[in-house]
């Protein structure tokens, strides 16, 4: 094969790793709050700043400002929830999506406010490695391998503890739960921190690929939530799934016609599949 | 001496949805190792009193104890903490998790976790079907077998006291006989049962006494036998022979 197509292939499958988790974490939250966190993008933006600070300002190793970066984006969920989506979960779905987006701006105003509009970068990068003919970035196969390490991770707490199994079946009958001794709004709260530790990790494998600036998030944050919309907003495997798809379609769309060109062929896609399966791909 | 360990004691109940008014005045007693019926036509309050006695509705006047506990004080995902355990109206067991997963939804409360492995292994000595089908998602479960896995996840809080809402509800005749015997058998294991139904002949074989609920009132109680006999509700539940 093409050693240039399959390094397409190969950076694809990589980028999708990268997106699948803000989309778990956007996805694991509508699920349970059946709210859309319309600044999700700019959490992981503040989470991408949170390290930045941490390791080039407060001269922190790397792998703490990693590991603390998490419970403060966790930490982060839970005020939106608290401050923000909680006084308005009996409110008209736009109302949650005006305040959500609000949101959005005050971040990266406030961002723009402390940290001006300079791009930051981290100044990491691990040398590429080489994969039979093709190079693959060293920094991209470690971040992949993180986010695949996360998913399994969310994976088992879903899958095996009584919190994640209790998740999964609010996600379906909300107003049962109570029957089950399950308190919805404790179930409400531990999703949103987990929401919000997802966009953490993310950031973390964001900041070593990206400069982070106020508005890094729109780098990523439309794809993250077309890949959402794509997979069925709420099914976890299916905007798993989806992500990998959409990297791909991103990689390879620069392969075929040229880079630039990348995100259109990808939006293009989106399109095509809102006409032909608006309830996503994945729906079943 | 009311309050005692494990009596179920409901008296002046008003409750209702918004300007709906469903339950006026509903007074009801169920003592331990009793097993209670609460028939009556559609639309008559039965769903909605077990739906305030495990807290999913607040009622507007009256009082609500179990084992001297003031329920209308708690919330409701503390009461199966208490022992009353809901199987609600329509089985509404999780189509997407697993048999078991659905029992571990129903042992999550705190005190519940520590028993999941001998109470599941009980359900599943009382339904070996479900041991079967412990790994099949709960949607493709046919009617019967939904009430068992219904039953047993309500079971696996440990309850004192079971809330059964229309368990025969949707079901062929053949199974809705397999699930009265059901009932009998979880009478046998010593639990104490209140039970909602439509299917007033069936039921007042399983219960010791019944309450007939008619318009959000109780219309007449008794022992079931006394009450079968009934010549007024031979007339207006059993079809009148």
């Amino acid at each position: 094969m093409d050693p240039f197509l399959l390094e397409a292939l190969l950076n694809g499958v990589l980028l999708g790793g990268v997106f699948a988790l803000p989309v778990l974490g956007l996805n694991l939250v509508f699920g349970v709050v059946d709210v859309v966190w319309l600044c999700y993008a700019e959490l992981v933006m503040v989470g991408m700043y949170a390290v930045w600070f941490l390791h080039v300002q407060m001269g922190w190793p790397l792998a703490l400002a990693f590991v603390t970066c998490l419970p403060i984006l966790a930490a982060l969920g839970l005020l939106l929830h608290l401050l923000v989506v909680r006084p308005l979960l009996a409110a008209p779905p736009i109302n949650q999506v005006l305040a959500t987006g609000g949101v959005l701006f005050v971040l990266q105003g406030a961002a723009t406010l402390v940290f001006s509009t300079d791009f930051r970068s981290l100044g990491v990068e691990m040398p590429p490695m080489e994969l039979g003919e093709v190079f693959v970035s060293g920094t991209k196969l470690a971040a992949f391998v993180a986010a695949l390490l996360g998913a399994a991770a969310l994976w088992a707490f879903l899958k095996f503890t009584y919190v994640g199994t209790a998740i999964r079946a609010i996600a379906r009958d909300r107003e049962v739960m109570p029957l089950m001794g399950v308190d919805p709004k404790r179930i409400y709260l531990i999703a949103s921190a987990v929401g919000g530790g997802l966009a953490g990790l993310a950031a973390c494998l964001l900041v070593v690929q990206l400069d982070v600036h106020p508005f890094v998030g729109l780098s990523f944050g439309p794809i993250t939530f077309m890949i959402c919309v794509m997979g069925g907003l709420g099914n976890m495997l299916g905007g798993f799934l989806a992500a990998f798809l959409m990297g791909l379609i991103v990689s390879t769309g620069g392969f075929w016609w040229n880079t630039e060109m990348s995100y259109v062929v990808a939006f293009l896609f989106f399109i095509l599949v809102i006409f032909l399966r608006p309830q996503g791909l994945f729906a079943r | 001496m009311s309050g005692a360990a494990g009596t179920l004691d409901l008296s002046g109940v008003h409750a209702g949805y918004g300007d709906f008014q469903a339950l006026f005045g509903v007074g009801l007693r169920v003592e331990p190792g009793e097993a209670v019926g609460v028939v009556g036509p559609n639309g008559a309050g039965k769903t909605t009193l077990l739906r305030v006695i495990s807290g999913l509705i607040r009622p507007r006047a009256g009082t609500l104890r179990f084992g001297g506990q003031d329920l209308a004080a708690m919330p409701a995902h503390e009461l199966p903490g208490l022992g009353i355990a809901h199987v609600p109206e329509n089985r509404r067991l999780f189509p997407h998790l697993t048999v078991e997963e659905n029992l571990r939804v129903g042992a999550y409360a705190k005190a519940a976790r520590a028993h999941f492995a001998e109470r599941r292994d009980r359900v599943y000595a009382m339904f070996p079907r479900m041991k079967e089908r412990r790994h099949q998602l709960a949607g493709t479960l046919s009617g019967g077998e939904q009430q068992m896995c219904a039953i047993g996840r309500a079971l696996m809080s440990g309850p004192r006291i079971l809330l059964l809402d229309e368990p025969s509800a949707g079901l062929a005749p053949l199974v809705v006989k397999a699930v009265f015997d059901l009932v009998a058998r979880i009478r046998q294991e010593g639990l104490t049962v209140l039970i909602v139904e439509q299917n007033v002949a069936q039921v007042l074989r399983v219960v010791d006494r019944a309450y007939v609920l008619e318009t959000g009132r109780v219309s007449a109680e008794g022992a079931a036998a006394d009450l079968a006999a009934d010549p007024a509700i031979r007339r207006s539940y059993l079809g009148g022979h």
